[in-house]
């Protein structure tokens, strides 16, 4: 359980980013979560509330978009989705493969400010 | 003041800080020509004895020393002070993890280039770990046989994250009923082509050749970019 500290630096970034934009409020953070970035979305939600009380974020929305997994398939030689997260091979001609082109990320895009 | 809300493009990665510190540490190891191998493994997966075995038969050959973190007491470093080799104890107190940050400071008063290499034994964990570089060349997954086959199918991520896996306690696989076919299985399903070793610090059985294949690893320390 990390989330916990995740989530306060995800909101010392955004105030600091709020800041040297000229603003004290932020409204919203837009965060793209993919699966293999060993944060719980769950975990991470329910975290962010905790974290934001008494900060300049209090009472803020975190946004996450969930990033989907895509590996590269050398016999396809292309991105694809894999199976699952148990199945690390091409949903379309099933090689195996480990390379994961997308789904690690733990990524503040944006933030609404005020 | 502008006071209409509005929306900021950032792109920061929120382990931001741990990345830069991580990539900064790996090029001071580089620099020392230091290899740097972490262990990461659930709670009691025999991380300690794997390398309580690695500490004492490499360091006929090799400079070694260890950083070993646990949340609490200084157990572990006492008992791979046994092989010999200067070992620190990082204690975390209630974080489930080791970060490059607590790395770096445990490295005070060490002079990496006198090492030639240092393991890292993580807290056992096997989630949180998987978020958090430490600027090591290797990181070695551990699964023991009683915790069952499929643990690497429950915790995809760190098998994604690290780039050897180590089968411990072989000689109680017959005891558990362990399936080995099984557990190459899972591994090779989340993580394609993942080098997989089998060894027993007990009775030795496996030792060698994982030895063998962390010298070569050791060997090319500055060919690595």
């Amino acid at each position: 359980m990390h989330e916990l500290s995740i989530a306060m630096s995800m909101i010392e970034m955004a105030a600091e980013a709020a800041a040297s934009r000229g603003s004290a409020r932020v409204n919203a953070i837009h965060l793209k979560l993919g699966p293999l970035s060993g944060v719980v979305k769950e975990a991470l939600l329910f975290s962010y509330e905790v974290a934001c009380a008494g900060t300049p974020l209090e009472g803020s929305q975190l946004i996450v978009e969930d990033v989907p997994l895509l590996v590269y398939c050398p016999t396809c030689q292309s991105a694809a989705a894999p199976v699952s997260l148990q199945q690390f091979c091409c949903s379309v001609c099933a090689t195996p493969t480990p390379q994961v082109l997308q789904g690690k990320e733990l990524e503040v895009v944006a933030l609404e400010i005020q | 003041m502008n006071t209409q809300p509005r929306l900021v493009e950032v792109r920061q990665n929120v382990l931001k800080q741990n990345d830069l510190l991580a990539r900064e540490l790996r090029q001071r190891f580089q620099q020392a020509g230091v290899k740097v191998i972490s262990l990461v493994s659930s709670p009691g997966a025999g991380k300690t004895a794997l390398l309580e075995q690695m500490l004492t038969q490499l360091r006929a050959e090799y400079a070694v020393a260890a950083l070993v973190g646990d949340l609490a007491t200084e157990n572990d470093a006492v008992r791979l002070a046994r092989s010999g080799a200067p070992v620190k104890q990082i204690t975390t107190g209630t974080v489930c993890h080791l970060d490059a940050a607590m790395v770096q400071q445990s490295l005070a008063g060490w002079n990496l280039a006198e090492l030639d290499i240092l393991f890292i034994e993580n807290v056992g964990n096997l989630v949180c770990p998987s978020s958090y570089d430490l600027g090591e060349a290797l990181r070695i997954v551990l699964l023991s046989v009683t915790e069952g086959e499929d643990k690497p199918l429950k915790y995809p991520t760190i098998f994604n994250t690290a780039d050897v896996a180590v089968i411990t306690k072989m000689d109680l696989a017959a005891a558990v009923e362990f399936n080995l076919p099984a557990a190459h299985d899972s591994i090779q399903r989340v993580r394609p082509g993942m080098r997989v070793f089998e060894v027993s610090a007990k009775t030795g059985a496996g030792m060698e050749g994982w030895l063998q294949f962390l010298q070569t690893q050791t060997a090319d320390v500055g060919a690595q970019v």
